[in-house]
């Protein structure tokens, strides 16, 4: 985590930063939805309180700390624990995406201190397994809900949490089967080294012959149109939304696995939730359209135009950001434009049409590859 | 490791200090059973939670561990793709996985025409 108490002690701040930010965000994406729902529906939404009903944000997040707090009798410890393995594991995968390219501090001297050469990156840590660590923590999610119904002791959150665990391990084979299409490609398990192949013009060689394209960026979509389509379907499967939010369908089961749940432990549902959509969407422009990169502007180019790393960093931060909540913003939109499957639909969409697409697309990547 | 240690540590901390709060300043349950109890739509429950659910999603869950194994097996060949096409024993290497997928797809194929998939 450091070399020395300097080091150690800038990435320890910039890690709970970094997980303080993603709390923060969630009542502002419940803002955000709530006013893009309205804006799709022709209403007005929350306007009364504060710019743009902004500050409702705020009375949102202090009312449910002043609820009345029920729990269950017989299964109390699982019953506190449930909300709180739904914050966690999107947290811990939120802290390994790259929001920016990493930047050199030179040597220095403070308080009659030298300090080295630092390098620090725009995440909470840096993995070189990035990929497999993020799907299986992400993957962790499902527990929270399995826990939550199975503490209720009700029929409606059982009902719920079973749905929630078939559905997820469901799209799950599907998630991970189409990313072998993007590692097959670039061949990297790194997030920064995944994005830094992205980060030029497309080019690729076929039949011994190179081609290049300098008007298009090497991104993943241009690759695996299929794969991406297939990813982002399994993501919003994962994410437990509209048109697949059967655990929590309200007609059938009131609220789902989390019936019996209010106050402060309904919000930390909440906040797990709209974490993993965060974190999906991330993933998705990493993996798919060039994470923070900025073609044709690649970052040698920035590097000489802003003239130095950090700023270079903040701007292309800036970039990641853009790409991020335009896709935070295509999840609001198909939430709000789609009716929601059957469960026999779902789960035939998953392992009928999925999963043997994915496989395809897999074979199809290993074939041209291969030429 | 010692990073995703201090971020496990601090969100479980975050999590359990706002339910803390509310465990404190929240006005205290009164015991009553329609409060404490399973939740009905305005009546009384009458039947027990944990009473027989469907074995579809016990085999649901046992097909998804077959499957999820296979897929793990292609993410180290995938990683390693590249360098193998340029080996010498390619061939054989990618006659195995030639068979590892073929039983895959067969796998796949036998499952949905045994209906082993079907939730109707």
């Amino acid at each position: 985590m450091g070399s020395d108490f300097f080091e150690f002690s800038v990435n320890f701040i910039k890690l709970h930063v970094i997980l303080l930010s993603m709390i923060a965000l969630v009542p502002l994406l419940v803002w955000a939805e709530r006013r893009i729902s309205a804006l799709m529906q022709n209403r007005l939404g929350p306007n009364r309180w504060g710019p743009l009903g902004l500050t409702q944000i705020i009375a949102d997040l202090f009312k449910p700390l002043f609820k009345e707090d029920f729990y269950k009798k017989e299964k109390v410890f699982l019953y506190y624990l449930a909300p709180l393995l739904a914050v966690v594991p999107p947290a811990i995968v939120f802290g390994s995406l790259p929001f920016s390219a990493p930047f050199t501090v030179p040597a220095f001297e403070w308080l009659g201190f030298e300090l080295g050469p630092y390098t620090f990156h725009f995440q909470a840590f840096h993995l070189n397994v990035a990929v497999i660590f993020a799907l299986g923590f992400s993957s962790l999610a499902s527990y929270s809900m399995l826990v939550a119904g199975w503490s209720s002791e009700s029929k409606y959150p059982l009902l719920g949490a079973l749905r929630a665990a078939a559905q997820n391990i469901s799209y799950e084979l599907a998630l991970s089967l189409s990313l072998v299409g993007v590692i097959l490609l670039f061949n990297s398990f790194d997030f920064l080294e995944i994005i830094q192949k992205q980060d030029k013009a497309l080019n690729f060689e076929i039949f011994g012959s190179g081609f290049e394209f300098s008007f298009l960026p090497n991104w993943g979509i241009f690759y695996q149109p299929l794969g991406a389509l297939i990813f982002f379907v399994a993501l919003i499967a994962e994410c437990n939304r509209i048109p697949f939010d059967l655990p929590e369908a309200e007609a059938e089961l009131v609220a789902g696995y989390h019936t019996e749940y209010g106050g402060i432990k309904l919000i930390l549902f909440y906040i797990g939730e709209y974490a993993h959509m965060m974190v999906s969407s991330a993933l998705m422009v990493i993996f798919y359209f060039g994470g923070f990169s900025f073609y044709p502007f690649t970052h040698d180019v920035l590097l000489e135009f802003f003239g130095g790393e950090l700023r270079v960093s903040l701007f292309l931060f800036g970039v990641f950001l853009m790409k991020f909540f335009l896709f935070l913003f295509i999840f609001m939109w198909i939430r709000w434009s789609l009716p929601r499957f059957r469960y026999d639909q779902l789960m035939d969409l998953g392992w009928k049409t999925l999963l043997p697409w994915a496989l395809f697309n897999t074979l199809l990547t290993g074939f041209l590859i291969y030429l | 490791m010692l990073p995703i240690f201090i971020l496990i540590i601090s969100s479980s901390l975050l999590c359990l200090l706002l339910i803390g709060i509310s465990f404190f300043f929240a006005p205290k349950v009164q015991n009553s059973s329609t409060k404490t109890g399973a939740y009905e739509c305005g009546i009384q429950a009458h039947e027990k939670a944990n009473r027989p659910i469907s074995v579809k999603f016990f085999l649901t869950a046992i097909l998804f561990i077959l499957f999820d194994i296979e897929i793990v097996f292609l993410y180290p060949f995938a990683l390693a793709y590249r360098e193998i096409l340029e080996l010498k024993q390619a061939v054989g290497i990618l006659t195995g996985m030639g068979i590892f997928l073929l039983l895959f797809i067969y796998g796949l194929w036998w499952e949905i025409k045994s209906k082993a998939l079907n939730w109707k």
